[in-house]
């Protein structure tokens, strides 16, 4: 068992957990903040992808030890994000979740990808999205919601 | 009308309701709706005594504040039921759809299928067997509370109209549902109620947004494995390296010593014998499941290996087994020549559903009674074996629905094993919640998938290019032998799971003979969406899109041409489509090439077609068209969102890495790494669902999407290659 | 690993020595290098046997796997393709949002199998060793590579040398985690101090390359 001091969404934190325990779980266990979830464990699903330190990062193969004081995004800041915002409401907009499991992460892809790269192309998505699974596949209407949220962000720039 | 929902209505109107209404202590009003004569329940009940309404707020509370919360009798696991159910209800209760509230239904009688007795998911039942409920539900409260309102303003109900939570009466007086519901609940239950006419509705067949949308794209709402309750822990269970296996001893000292863990103990399982971790956390429950030293007897079962398999089941398959359909003269295939005939030998591996959110129950054992919460599809079957478990009646089961991350199938199973292990944990610790949590490689690895397959069809080609005779042996597990829905299911000797989507083709084949064998083998199997409809659709729309090729015809109108002449639903879906569709079929560019697919299953038409390339030797799907015959659509986005992403998981067995295999008794795969199922890249870039216009009674959306895509796709694939696909999945284009 | 195959090693760049099949293969291109030579240089044939186990390096799955001329990265021993459909993307890092470093840390994260280290990149293709078709270059043609400066990112000899010494994520090829299950991953078959002695040897001989 160690101490780790955590800045989860702006807020400090400090649980005492094994090094070596994914901040998935530290996330979900011990902050009681279940919004980025368990997929697989590998990082081959991108359900549990949170930003830390600004890159969107798979929480399930990061152990706490590693996490220093690189500040932790997840999806439940996002309705404050100037970006996650904007993405949330093209997901609700175009309808896009069905059993809605891996959407945290999807989101949570696309505001990375966003802020990257505010105007991604067809061929942006889906390199920058390939590795977010989604078991009802329901990639047709997260595509379209990109391409909206990225949209409503370039008319909000202009304003 | 098929011949499913003729049955639904029959039993329907045949049938006696049962309705209760009361007030809420706050002044609501609360109704409760029981359709008595469940056509599959296991117990005769009498007509005469209604079936216990619990809990008492059944279907719909009208609260204070006008909020109205509408019961949903189904999981909600990304079908949609959640919002499509809430629609049904509010349209005829004329309820203000921004005020509607859903909420899942525990397991309870009142909540049983009106036409199974069995609270379940499945089949795309729900919204066909459902829509006549929440109708009357719906009427049913409307009329109490214009009698309430009538009764207020001294006015005959028939001067008073409806309209978004609001009776209005003659001279301009309205009042809010909210302040009438307490003198509804005192009102007379109508005896019969009149429906809307189908002109009137406001949302039934508009497409109205999922309700679910804003909590799963903020984190906020809690599925099963996101419970957390006071003093809970978690549990994992290591089981056997081969299906049935038995614990000879085990070595728990390096898993004790993990801080967080409690206890590690073997358990019965419902195959074979396992050892169980109890611990604070995931973590520490999965480090030291994962550290157990166990010592399996596997020599007492039967080691499947996939190759094998493969080898016995092509030997049957040149067998005539237990005949499921036969026209015309059975010898007539052996009249053919060979340079008349086709020969086709098919393989499908066994897939797993692998839904996103894995398998988890969170049980809590108080003695007498217990609280259990799963995100189930079979409600009634978990809760029964929670309580048989636990020695306790099923009423002594509280059992919540949850809000689950997929299932696909994986979530129906007969023998409750999930239900059952998380009960023989949390019997042990008594008041504690025990969430028993499969961890992704458990759920890759447990069994439980579609059964492997193999088809062996022989076609006798007539001079016209047309099939006159036609050949079929199927080769696969039975899904449910052994199981209670096997008297139901299995007729003699046949699993219609399995020949479902051949025995009931709408393809005019004179001489038509399926016959099926169905092995024992050591390997646990289920239904996985769309069940028989995905191999068999397969088979038939590849050699179908064969026989066209053979005879120089248009796939389209080949189709046409051999479809029966009652077959009208089909025959609408595959004209719309073919209108949809003729404008870039015929424009594509070079090296794409259009694949056609139709199919008719769950009372649900479908007709596909694709547009795909090959790169980097996989297929590129770039537009999917689709016209659907569904009968009269509740919720059009639904649907379409159904058939957008449906098309996708359909897709899972073209994947390169679309297979369970194995070797030796062992699984050979452990998580997404080794069997994969669509990312983004895989999927449809665009998809095109077009509804065709009907007010027939409604027929469901999950299951049909899956059956058309992968026979489009590799149609498509067979034009540009010049090869056929006949064994899945599909490793090289 | 360890002494036997070392042994062997020593064996064939005796047997090189003795044939001097590879002799001359690589003519000396500074004056530094010439005047190195001059003092202590090892011979070319010596050179050509030490780069021969620097090849042997360079072409172990944990080195190859992130030298490839494909658009993504390899994985495993058998060297197959990244999974999760992981993508080079215009800097050798990655995508925005699937980028190395949404997975692999500073450093080896060995509770849940990820390697790690710092800056974790795959080589550039001008440093490719194997051809698209992830067949494995031949010694001399990845000799050629790696000592063409166009190519190597103007790296010398000594500068090869520093950083086979000295750039983490060739130093992590020598301490390379373990996988997801527990077991630790497959060393290359050299230790880093032999990896670089040989490169200095190789260096030091100016170079050489096999025919």
């Amino acid at each position: 068992m160690a101490t780790y001091k955590l800045t989860v969404n702006g807020q400090p934190k400090e649980v005492a957990v094994d090094p070596a325990t994914p901040l998935l779980w530290v996330l979900r266990e011990e902050l009681k903040m279940t919004g980025t979830k368990y997929g697989c464990g590998i990082a081959a699903c991108g359900a549990c992808t949170v930003h830390l330190g600004g890159i969107a990062t798979r929480s399930c193969v990061v152990p706490v030890s590693l996490v220093a004081a690189r500040p932790i995004l997840t999806i439940e800041a996002m309705a404050e994000d100037p970006v996650g915002r904007f993405v949330q409401d093209a997901w609700v907009e175009h309808d896009v979740v069905q059993c809605g499991y891996c959407q945290g992460g999807q989101i949570m892809s696309v505001v990375a990808l966003l802020k990257a790269m505010p105007k991604p192309t067809h061929a942006d998505i889906e390199e920058s999205m390939g590795g977010n699974l989604c078991r009802c596949a329901t990639y047709v209407r997260i595509r379209e919601a990109i391409k909206a949220a990225s949209q409503q962000l370039e008319e909000q720039a202009r304003r | 009308m098929s011949a499913a929902t003729r049955l639904t209505n029959n039993l329907l109107l045949g049938r006696r309701t049962f309705l209760r209404v009361s007030a809420t202590v706050a002044g609501g009003l609360i109704v409760s709706l029981h359709f008595d004569l469940p056509l599959l329940a296991q117990e005769a009940r009498r007509a005469d005594s209604p079936p216990k309404v619990d809990p008492p707020n059944a279907f719909v509370e009208i609260r204070p504040d006008g909020k109205i919360v509408i019961m949903v009798n189904r999981l909600e696991f990304g079908q949609g039921i959640q919002t499509a159910l809430p629609m049904i209800l509010a349209e005829e209760m004329d309820a203000d759809w921004s005020q509607v509230i859903a909420e899942l239904a525990p397991a309870a009688d009142v909540y049983k299928d009106p036409l199974y007795g069995f609270q379940m998911v499945g089949s795309s039942s729900s919204i066909s067997h459902s829509f006549q409920q929440y109708r009357e539900l719906g009427a049913r409260a409307r009329a109490m509370l214009v009698a309430a309102a009538a009764q207020r303003w001294s006015v005959p109900p028939a001067q008073c109209r409806t309209e978004a939570s609001v009776v209005h009466g003659p001279g301009g007086q309205a009042a809010r549902y909210a302040e009438l519901a307490e003198a509804a609940a005192k009102q007379a239950v109508p005896a019969t109620v009149p429906l809307k006419d189908p002109s009137r509705f406001r949302l039934i067949g508009r497409g109205i947004r999922r309700l679910d949308s804003r909590s799963k794209c903020d984190g906020s709402l809690k599925f099963g494995l996101d419970l957390d309750l006071p003093g809970m822990k978690t549990a994992m269970v290591a089981r056997p390296p081969v299906f049935g296996a038995r614990v000879n001893h085990f070595d728990d000292r390096d898993a004790r010593r993990i801080p967080g863990v409690h206890d590690v103990f073997e358990i019965p399982l419902v195959r074979g014998t396992g050892v169980a971790v109890l611990a604070d956390r995931f973590w520490a429950a999965k480090q030291a499941r994962d550290g157990l030293k166990i010592d399996w007897d596997v020599s007492a079962v039967e080691h499947p290996d996939s190759a094998r398999l493969l080898a016995k089941y092509r030997d049957l398959a040149r067998t005539p087994g237990k005949v499921a359909a036969s026209r015309g003269n059975e010898k007539k295939i052996d009249t053919f020549d060979a340079s008349d005939r086709i020969v086709a030998e098919y393989d499908f591996p066994y897939l797993a559903h692998t839904p996103m959110e894995p398998l988890n129950t969170t049980i809590r054992f108080d003695g007498d009674r217990a609280e259990a919460w799963a995100g189930s599809q079979f409600q009634t079957a978990d809760q029964a074996a929670i309580a048989d478990v636990l020695g306790l009646k099923p009423e002594q089961v509280t059992f919540h629905t949850v809000m689950a991350g997929g299932g696909f199938g994986r979530r129906a199973t007969p023998d409750s094993h999930v239900a059952r292990e998380a009960a023989t944990i949390a019997k042990r610790f008594r008041g504690t919640p025990v969430k028993l949590v499969w961890p992704r490689e458990d759920d890759v690895q447990g069994g439980y998938y579609r059964p492997m397959h193999v088809h062996r069809v022989e076609i006798g080609v007539g001079p016209d290019g047309m099939p006159l005779a036609w050949r079929h042996v199927i080769v696969g597990q039975s899904i449910t032998a052994g199981t209670p829905f096997e008297s139901l299911i299995v007729k003699d000797g046949v699993d219609s799971t399995a020949v479902e989507g051949t025995i009931d083709t709408l393809y005019d084949i004179p001489n038509f003979h399926v016959s099926a064998h169905h092995p024992t083998v050591n390997v646990p199997v289920l239904w996985w969406r769309s069940v028989g409809h995905a191999h068999s659709a397969f088979v038939m729309e590849t050699l179908v899109d064969e026989l066209a090729t053979r005879a120089k015809a248009d796939p389209v109108a080949y189709r046409r041409k051999l479809l029966k002449a009652d077959a009208k639903k089909l025959r609408a879906a595959l004209d719309l489509m073919d209108q949809k569709s003729a404008t870039w079929r015929t424009t594509l560019p070079p090296g794409h090439a259009a694949g056609i697919a139709c199919h008719e299953g769950f009372g649900t038409a479908v007709a596909c077609a694709v547009d795909v390339s090959i790169e980097n030797e996989r297929p590129r799907i770039h537009r999917v068209t689709i016209a659907v015959g569904l009968g009269l659509a509740v919720n059009p986005l639904g649907v379409e969102s159904q058939f957008q992403a449906g098309v996708g998981f359909g897709l899972t067995q073209l994947m390169a890495k679309g297979a369970i295999t194995l070797k030796d008794g062992r699984v050979e795969q452990r998580n997404f790494d080794g069997y994969t199922p669509p990312y983004i890249v895989d999927a449809p870039i665009a998809v095109d669902v077009h509804i065709v216009p009907s007010s027939e009674a409604p027929s469901g959306s999950g299951e049909p999407p899956v059956p058309v895509i992968s026979p489009a796709v590799v149609n498509a694939l067979t034009r540009l290659t010049g090869r056929r696909y006949r064994s899945l999945p599909l490793v090289t284009v | 690993m360890g002494m036997g195959l070392r042994r062997t090693l020593q064996a064939a760049s005796l047997a090189l020595i003795t044939c001097g099949a590879w002799a001359g293969a690589s003519s000396p291109s500074s004056a530094r290098e010439a005047a190195a030579r001059a003092s202590a240089a090892p011979s070319s044939a010596m050179g050509l046997a030490a780069w021969q186990q620097v090849y042997s390096v360079l072409i172990s799955p944990r080195c190859i796997d992130c030298h490839t001329a494909t658009d993504y990265p390899q994985q495993g021993d058998d060297r197959h393709r990244h999974f999760a459909n992981v993508v080079r993307g215009p800097e050798g890092k990655g995508v925005p949002a699937l980028q190395c470093v949404t997975c692999h840390q500073e450093s080896n994260a060995d509770s849940t199998g990820v390697p790690g280290g710092r800056g974790w990149h795959l080589a550039p293709l001008s440093m490719r060793w194997q051809d698209p078709s992830e067949k494995v270059m031949s010694s001399a043609e990845v000799c050629r590579a790696i000592t063409d400066r166009s190519k190597n990112h103007g790296l010398d000899g000594p500068g090869l040398v520093k950083h086979h010494e000295e750039e983490p994520l060739v130093r992590w090829a020598f301490q390379p985690g373990r996988r997801i299950d527990g077991t630790p991953r497959t060393l290359p078959p050299l230790t880093h101090d032999e990896l670089v002695a040989a490169t200095r040897t190789w260096v030091e001989a100016g170079l050489p390359c096999p025919q």
